[in-house]
């Protein structure tokens, strides 16, 4: 009975994913972000069902209201109830958000990768990406939205246009970071000896990246993708905060800060609950992201 | 090292022409007409005889080498002629704004100084708060201390300026009353008087923009200290009896350093991104603030003129950072 359950235990396999959630759950940031991350995501996600007021229900007779039973975080100048705002742009906030992270992972993760494995498009990737690095991205982004809002809104319709070019613009313009975290891992691995006989039962270079390289170069894109979603949700909310996101009736958490910005004289808080949405949501994914870092790289814990 | 530097600056010459022609076929390959806004009832030919004075009838590449040798050749004649009074650029054709008609160079000259003021001060500012932070966080690793400054870092990293700059606005002028909400750019410092309104009204925007290098900076100092402090030169400095001071003011401090200064240099350009948004908050008419009207405005050679100088920024101060880790840290010299 005794050797047989020290010999389960001595069987039993190494499962990594197990111990990167143990190592996780001992980081109580990295805990509490995530939670305060996936509460807000089923807040905005699930929110709108059950709130009775639209986030475009205008109600003039309601118009500027403080807080109050019916409406806990007041009602705006067109008496459009605030917390349905919020919850919408959030949505919108949080999704293009995802989407753009995707985006960026999808093209670091291709040219990292490709960089990393084939020696001969390396350097001529590589100095790609420096110059890449080496752009003004605040003022690129601002110059294409100028440039292409009119056009896409045209062809898609204000929103789905403004989405695709806010989510395509930032997507090309942040994946650089992954693209250079992914070569380097993928040079070392690439060195290994399973490579090696991976290759020499005849793998080709495809199934090589796809089942070999790929999974190992899991844990630093995990990483980017939580600093991704970051990085995307503060710039879409600068970019409508300058005015240049998405049009003024469409709730985004910049767009309502925006807005808010107009009645700082009148009614102050009306900025708070936006700012407060950004920067939670952010805060947390960092946090989720640094533990995440933690817990898959056992080299850097505690730091 | 001399031929390091050489080919490093060699090598910044192509990757600024091609940022110019990325930036320049962005504007110019974009579907959009500068002379869109113009009113219908002005006749076709005057429509054509503008088109030729905006330098649009030209092909692409025409118009690309105007552009560069104006800004790269012109400019700096006229930056000379200023300086020694000499008269090597008269006559010749120096980038107009659209929208004032005047050169874009003569704006952004009387805009900078705005800037350079509030970034300047906002990233010294940083620095100092910065590296005893840093300093101190690692030397009291885990400490409550040390928890309490990587919480407010990693908030500082988190809260965008356009939130911090409206809630201390929110606080400080609306509520409180204390500060000026717009910063006043004609204002002069004469006296006293002026001189403490001046100091009011830079304190908001510039603990804006330093939260955010504090936050960046401190969280860099630390690692860098902690990857020191447990190295075997620290425990023999420690062995032969030098003060606790000597060995992390002098010996781990000067080590640590080295990474921090090539970061403090990266860091440079990002500020001067983070300035646009900060400048709109504050309502400062620095180069983010024209940049920001020149967009609005459909202003194509004021944009593509301050896209570029910010461009030209980020490859200067990258220049300088590896330059910088060279001089620094001799193991890691490139030749």
């Amino acid at each position: 009975m005794t050797d047989n359950v020290q010999f389960s235990a001595l069987n039993k396999p190494n499962n990594k994913w197990l111990d990167v959630w143990n190592e996780f759950k001992n980081h109580k940031g990295a805990l509490a972000g995530a939670i305060i991350f996936v509460l807000i995501v089923i807040l905005v996600l699930l929110g709108p069902f059950v709130w009775p007021y639209e986030a475009n229900g205008i109600n003039i007779r309601i118009r500027n209201q403080g807080p109050s039973l019916a409406h806990p975080l007041g009602t705006d100048q067109l008496g459009r109830d605030t917390l349905a705002r919020i919850m919408a742009g959030g949505r919108t906030s949080i999704t293009v958000g995802l989407t753009a992270m995707l985006l960026s992972l999808f093209l670091g993760t291709l040219i990292g990768v490709v960089a990393g494995y084939f020696k001969k498009l390396d350097s001529v990737l590589m100095r790609f990406t420096d110059l890449f690095l080496s752009l003004p991205l605040l003022p690129l982004l601002l110059v294409m939205m100028l440039l292409f809002r009119e056009p896409l809104s045209t062809s898609f319709g204000p929103e789905k246009g403004m989405f695709i070019l806010i989510v395509v613009s930032i997507g090309i313009t942040s994946w650089m970071p992954t693209a250079r975290i992914v070569r380097g891992d993928v040079l070392a691995i690439k060195e290994r000896e399973f490579i090696l006989a991976a290759r020499s039962i005849g793998g080709t270079d495809t199934k090589i990246i796809f089942r070999h390289i790929l999974p190992n170069v899991l844990s630093p894109i995990m990483v980017s993708a939580t600093l991704g979603i970051a990085n995307a949700i503060i710039t879409e909310s600068a970019l409508s905060f300058l005015g240049l996101g998405f049009p003024p009736d469409f709730p985004t958490w910049g767009r309502l800060l925006n807005d808010a910005v107009d009645y700082l004289q009148q009614f102050p808080e009306r900025v708070f609950w936006p700012g407060l949405a950004i920067s939670l949501t952010v805060l947390s994914i960092n946090y989720l992201g640094d533990g995440l870092r933690d817990a898959l790289d056992p080299r850097i814990r505690g730091r | 090292m001399i031929t390091y530097i050489v080919r490093r600056l060699l090598l910044a010459i192509p990757t600024l022409l091609f940022i110019a022609a990325c930036i320049f076929l962005l504007l110019n390959l974009a579907p959009n007409d500068p002379m869109a806004q113009v009113p219908m009832t002005i006749p076709p030919d005057v429509k054509e005889k503008m088109r030729e004075a905006l330098g649009l009838g030209q092909p692409l590449h025409v118009q690309f080498l105007k552009w560069v040798i104006q800004f790269f050749w012109v400019e700096p004649q006229v930056f000379f002629d200023y300086l020694f009074n000499t008269s090597f650029s008269e006559g010749k054709q120096r980038i107009f704004s659209w929208q004032t008609r005047s050169p874009v160079m003569d704006i952004v000259v009387q805009r900078l100084p705005q800037t350079l003021w509030v970034v300047g001060m906002s990233y010294i500012v940083g620095i100092l708060i910065a590296l005893p932070i840093g300093i101190y966080s690692a030397y009291r690793q885990y400490s409550v201390f040390d928890q309490v400054g990587t919480f407010v870092t990693m908030v500082g990293y988190s809260v965008p300026p356009f939130f911090s700059g409206v809630f201390v606005i929110v606080l400080f002028s609306v509520q409180l009353g204390w500060l000026p909400s717009v910063y006043d750019t004609l204002h002069e410092v004469v006296d006293w008087e002026t001189f403490k309104y001046q100091f009011r009204q830079m304190i908001m925007p510039v603990m804006v923009l330093a939260l955010q290098t504090t936050a960046q900076i401190s969280r860099f100092m630390r690692s860098s200290m902690l990857d020191n402090l447990n190295q075997d030169y620290v425990r023999t400095a420690r062995a032969k009896g030098l003060s606790e001071w000597t060995v992390v003011a002098i010996h781990v401090l000067r080590n640590s350093m080295i990474p921090v200064v090539t970061v403090i240099a990266l860091g440079i350009p990002s500020i001067f991104g983070g300035a646009i948004i900060t400048e709109q908050v504050f309502k400062v008419n620095g180069i983010g603030q024209q940049l920001i009207n020149a967009i609005y405005a459909n202003d194509l050679p004021t944009v593509q003129t301050i896209t570029f100088m910010f461009a030209v920024l980020i490859v200067v101060f990258n220049l300088i950072a590896d330059i910088l880790y060279g001089i620094l840290d001799p193991r890691i010299r490139y030749d």
